[in-house]
């Protein structure tokens, strides 16, 4: 029993069929790799596990219980962080509190009025803040305004954002894209170091040297459907992959 | 450039700013504005616009609808002193706890939407309450005439210590009576505490969740934070400020008027804080003084007092003079106003604030090139 259960998951978008029959078992410990051609749902996918999206029909289950008709704040708060393609940041804020903000929210919960503390006295929540800069190499630009950051920077920002929140599941959306090869792979280093943690991962993923680097399990999906599951030296071998995924060339 | 964030820095600015307030009667003086009447308005419309901007310029929703709570404060700052007693607490108290009260119900339907369409719905409730004050709400509201005192009015609590006196009586502070110097000084020190707790929200975690919400509510969400009842808490305390500021203008002049509510009220609380700079903490008081005073000072030019300005031109040129520049006052002062608009909006979004931040930055960068060169003999030898 994996700590993510999908079960036959079904989502149209008027007479588009996004996901159709869609299973999935993400053991707990896992980098669980989802891969498969432009808009063949992934994407989708993702959004159906984080509120965003709710399936016409099938269950999520997460650690037991369910995600769907819950909303986002309280898909975050039992314990599931992302990281999205375009990364979503507080622009205008400074990165340390962009990593402060998640730690209270990890802290107090969805809601709470604190209007007579200081931020900048907060020197347990700073630190904590702090350590996760350090760890993600954006400690020295803590005081600069997350807008003016290059995009790699952002995605480490928006990754320490999510794993100050230690969360149970994590989910990755193309967490290279666009980057430069040495961009690529600092963010795989930074990644198989997370590994350390023992935090699940989902990770959708254009970039094959990134998805076997880093999966555990890699699944297939095309049209909608996941055509293919296994370890990744199995997806590798497999003919149905290469024909629907990579046009019949060999990797 | 901003300098640090400690509490050692506010506690300065804290007290500057107490200082610059309080000593208004004396630096307004060259001006012309040191007048009681005039400076208790800097106050009550400097509260409105610090309690505005903690919506508007933290958590990023533009309300079009908050002179709705201003006249919902001074209708219940007069039903306080025509039913209660005269004195100022209770009514103070009973408006800022009512126009909380109202902006709860009015923020809990209208925060259901951001953007443009939150600025639409609460334009529609101030519309409404507007309208319903001149019409079926005459009741309480008295309509077209306005809320005033009588001399029937009960006033049980006055009534039970006080002999009823031949007029009406005028509203006071435990005796002290609030007209004058002395309404001007009620009205500073509650706009003082009203700045001081707005600096204590934007400082504190809180304002920091506020700020977020302004930034990306996307990444709000998946951050475990329920964004609704932060903008809603956020919208009832800038509703209550409101309130305060219309219980002052009632404390200062005891009538209320439906005409408080109209959205032109409301636009004008938008240009008091985008003037003098969306988000800061000094901003919105500075654009509400600079309002009020265009409103009284220039709009009183009138051609004489031009031409004494400008007595010392020779005649010909002096009559032009007059001429083109009365355009610009009397009851062209809307002109110069929304000249000065187009202005900061274009070169200056963030304000007077960031005007005054530039020059700063702009002279500290001066002089540590003065310095440098200066020192560069040195380095040489």
């Amino acid at each position: 029993m994996g700590i993510l259960q999908v079960q036959d998951v079904n989502k149209s978008f008027g007479g588009l069929k996004a996901l159709h029959n869609v299973n999935l078992d993400v053991e707990e410990g896992a980098v669980h790799a989802i891969i498969g051609p432009n808009g063949a749902g992934k994407s989708t996918l993702l959004n159906c596990f984080v509120g965003r999206l709710k399936p016409d029909t099938g269950s999520v289950m997460f650690d037991g219980t369910s995600l769907l008709g819950i909303a986002p704040h309280e898909i975050n708060q039992a314990g599931v962080a992302r990281v999205f393609q375009t990364p979503e940041i507080f622009g205008d804020l400074s990165l340390i509190e962009n990593v402060m903000i998640p730690t209270l929210a990890k802290r107090d919960g969805a809601y709470t009025v604190n209007a007579w503390g200081r931020v900048d006295q907060a020197a347990e929540i700073r630190e904590k803040a702090e350590h996760i800069l350090d760890d993600v190499g954006l400690v020295e630009k803590r005081e600069m305004h997350a807008d003016s950051l290059s995009r790699g920077d952002k995605r480490r920002l928006e990754l320490a954002m999510c794993l100050v929140q230690e969360p149970k599941l994590l989910l990755l959306d193309e967490p290279t894209a666009g980057m430069s090869r040495a961009d690529t792979n600092n963010t795989i280093d930074l990644l198989k170091r997370i590994g350390e943690r023992g935090i699940t991962k989902i990770v959708i993923e254009h970039d094959m040297h990134v998805v076997f680097s880093l999966a555990s399990k890699i699944s297939v999906l095309a049209q909608g459907t996941v055509i293919a599951e296994g370890a990744p030296q199995d997806i590798k071998g497999d003919p149905r992959v290469q024909e629907a995924y990579l046009g019949g060339a060999h990797l | 450039m901003m300098s640090k964030i400690t509490p050692q820095n506010d506690n300065v600015m804290m007290g500057l700013f107490a200082l610059a307030i309080l000593t208004m009667p004396i630096w307004l003086m060259p001006i012309g504005a040191s007048y009681p009447d005039l400076m208790q308005k800097f106050a009550i419309f400097g509260i409105f616009a610090i309690g505005f901007n903690i919506l508007f310029g933290l958590t990023g929703y533009l309300s079009f609808g908050h002179a709705a709570f201003l006249g919902v404060g001074s209708y219940t700052a007069v039903w306080s002193f025509k039913l209660l007693s005269m004195n100022v607490v209770p009514a103070v108290i009973f408006a800022v706890l009512v126009a909380g009260a109202f902006s709860f119900l009015i923020g809990f339907i209208s925060l259901r939407r951001s953007g443009i369409y939150f600025s639409i719905l609460t334009l529609a409730f101030a519309q409404m309450s507007y309208n319903l004050a001149y019409s079926v709400l005459t009741p309480i509201t008295n309509g077209e005439t306005g809320l005033q005192l009588a001399k029937s009015d009960p006033r049980i609590v006055d009534a039970m210590f006080v002999e009823v006196g031949a007029g009406i009586p005028s509203t006071n502070f435990f005796g002290i009576a609030m007209s004058g110097y002395s309404g001007f000084y009620f009205c500073a020190v509650l706009l003082i505490i009203g700045f001081y707790l707005s600096l204590r929200i934007t400082r504190s975690p809180f304002g920091m969740m506020l700020k977020a919400i302004k930034s990306n509510q996307n990444r709000m969400s998946y951050t475990g934070l329920n964004t609704r009842p932060y903008a809603l808490t956020a919208f009832v305390i800038s509703g209550m400020y409101a309130g305060l500021a219309g219980s002052l203008l009632a404390v200062t002049d005891p009538l209320a008027g439906a005409e408080r509510m109209q959205w032109t009220a409301s636009g004008e609380v938008v240009l008091m804080t985008i003037l003098g700079g969306v988000g800061t903490l000094l901003g919105p008081m500075l654009g509400a003084v600079i309002i009020k005073y265009f409103e009284n000072i220039f709009s009183a030019f009138n051609e004489s007092t031009l031409n004494n300005i400008f007595a010392f031109l020779p005649d010909g040129l002096q009559d032009v003079v007059v001429s083109v520049v009365g355009l610009f006052v009397g009851e062209g002062w809307h002109l110069t106003l929304g000249l000065l608009f187009m202005v900061i909006v274009i070169y200056l979004p963030g304000g007077l604030v960031e005007g005054a931040q530039r020059i700063r930055a702009y002279v500290l960068k001066k002089r540590e090139k003065k310095s440098a060169t200066s020192h560069q003999p040195q380095i040489a030898e």
